[in-house]
């Protein structure tokens, strides 16, 4: 059983147009992992040989306390790592999409793809509990979507990402993970993004950066989403934006509403300028 | 939910250990969890009973070094402790407070067989 996702148990699917399972999972350069899916917990299937979990000191069998100072998460990161370096490789600017159920995520990358389409390249990670409407939403569109759900999982992780990027062929463009609807714990798991977003939408409260803190300091963007409805809401924008710069005085906030078309253009020149960036350096 | 697969990480860790240390036993985990992390404690404890049942971990105490978070106040250009990420500085009330520590999620030693 994969110890990052659980995907040993049978919860996860990856699917999509040249979608697998993991038997496919070896093809590629980076083969840093082994599948074997026919016992629970008890096998690994990563090689830590270079990794940091053979940090410890041989010998030190003192009272027979072993140190290991390792770091939980360091398995997800080295995925992360693998999938940065691949998508570094492959030119594609990966944005994480972050935000609660229901924000808008889907209906705000759908209209984005449909302004972005002619100039660039732009596939879809789907993250869900359940279902794949969200990547038939996607595809309806005409970009490649790959459906990634999670089963019990309540976050998308490093090594999910890297299945379902092997079913994408996506170069130099843009590839938006829009993760799952949770505000928690996908602050904890880097995917080898360049910059989480972070969506919140006005029809939520305006101290929710206050009440989920982690996920607006993991991210450099925010953006407000459905402003539309703003005149029939009590919500306090500027309340909302300090909330949120108190959190982390870095974000960079932007109104946005995929209905009328407010804010695109500054989200569409963010992605470009964020490509550039990306770029810069890497050649 | 998290807490499982952080669980499940840690058992991975475990098993990683036992074959290169040699030891079929684990009696005590001792991990430095900072406020930060994002892991509620009572959660990951109640995941670790579960996924170390059957293992080589089952049984074992999970013991939890609480890390304090640790800022930087730049107006006052020193060291400061405070209790979450929007907390002003204690002494001076700014809030050009940078965080430097308190998200540590490790896994520090084990006592074994």
């Amino acid at each position: 059983m994969c110890t990052v996702c659980g995907c040993g148990a049978g919860e996860v699917k990856i699917e999509g147009g040249r979608s697998h399972r993991h038997d496919h999972a070896h093809d590629h350069e980076h083969d840093h992992h082994h599948h074997d899916h026919s016992h629970g917990p008890a096998h690994d299937h990563h090689d830590y040989g270079k990794g940091p979990a053979h940090a410890h000191a041989p010998g030190l069998s003192q009272a027979r306390m072993i140190e290991i100072e390792t770091d939980i998460l360091a398995k997800n990161n080295e995925y992360a790592a693998a999938n940065r370096a691949e998508l570094a490789r492959r030119g594609v600017l990966a944005l994480n999409l972050v935000s609660s159920p229901g924000s808008g995520k889907t209906t705000l990358l759908v209209r984005t793809i449909e302004m972005m389409r002619e100039e660039v390249p732009v596939a879809v990670i789907e993250g869900d509990q359940r279902t794949a409407n969200d990547a038939e939403r996607i595809r309806a569109t005409g970009a490649p979507a790959i459906q990634v759900n999670t089963g019990k999982g309540c976050h998308l992780d490093g090594h999910m990402v890297g299945h379902a990027l092997e079913g994408l062929k996506i170069r130099d463009g843009v590839l938006f993970i829009e993760n799952v609807g949770n505000l928690v714990c996908p602050a904890g798991f880097d995917l080898g993004e360049a910059h989480k977003v972070v969506i919140l939408s006005v029809t939520e409260g305006e101290d929710k950066p206050l009440k989920y803190p982690d996920m607006f300091h993991a991210s450099d963007l925010m953006l407000l989403t459905k402003t539309d409805l703003l005149p029939h809401l009590d919500f306090d924008v500027e309340r909302c934006m300090e909330n949120a710069r108190r959190i982390n005085p870095k974000i960079r906030i932007l109104r946005v509403s995929a209905r009328t078309g407010e804010g695109m253009e500054d989200w569409l020149a963010w992605i470009r300028i964020s490509r550039e960036m990306n770029r810069i350096g890497r050649k | 939910m998290h807490e499982m697969s952080i669980c499940e990480s840690i058992v991975s860790v475990i098993e990683q250990q036992a074959v290169a240390q040699s030891f079929s036993r684990v009696k005590r985990v001792r991990l430095e969890i900072g406020p930060l992390a994002g892991v509620e404690l009572e959660a990951l404890r109640f995941s670790y009973d579960v996924v170390t049942k059957g293992g080589i971990a089952e049984g074992s105490a999970l013991e939890v070094i609480e890390m304090p978070v640790t800022a930087w106040c730049m107006p006052c250009a020193k060291p400061v402790t405070v209790r979450e990420r929007y907390d002003p500085c204690p002494d001076c009330g700014s809030y050009q407070v940078q965080i430097t520590g308190g998200d540590e999620l490790r896994i520090r030693d084990m006592e074994v067989d």
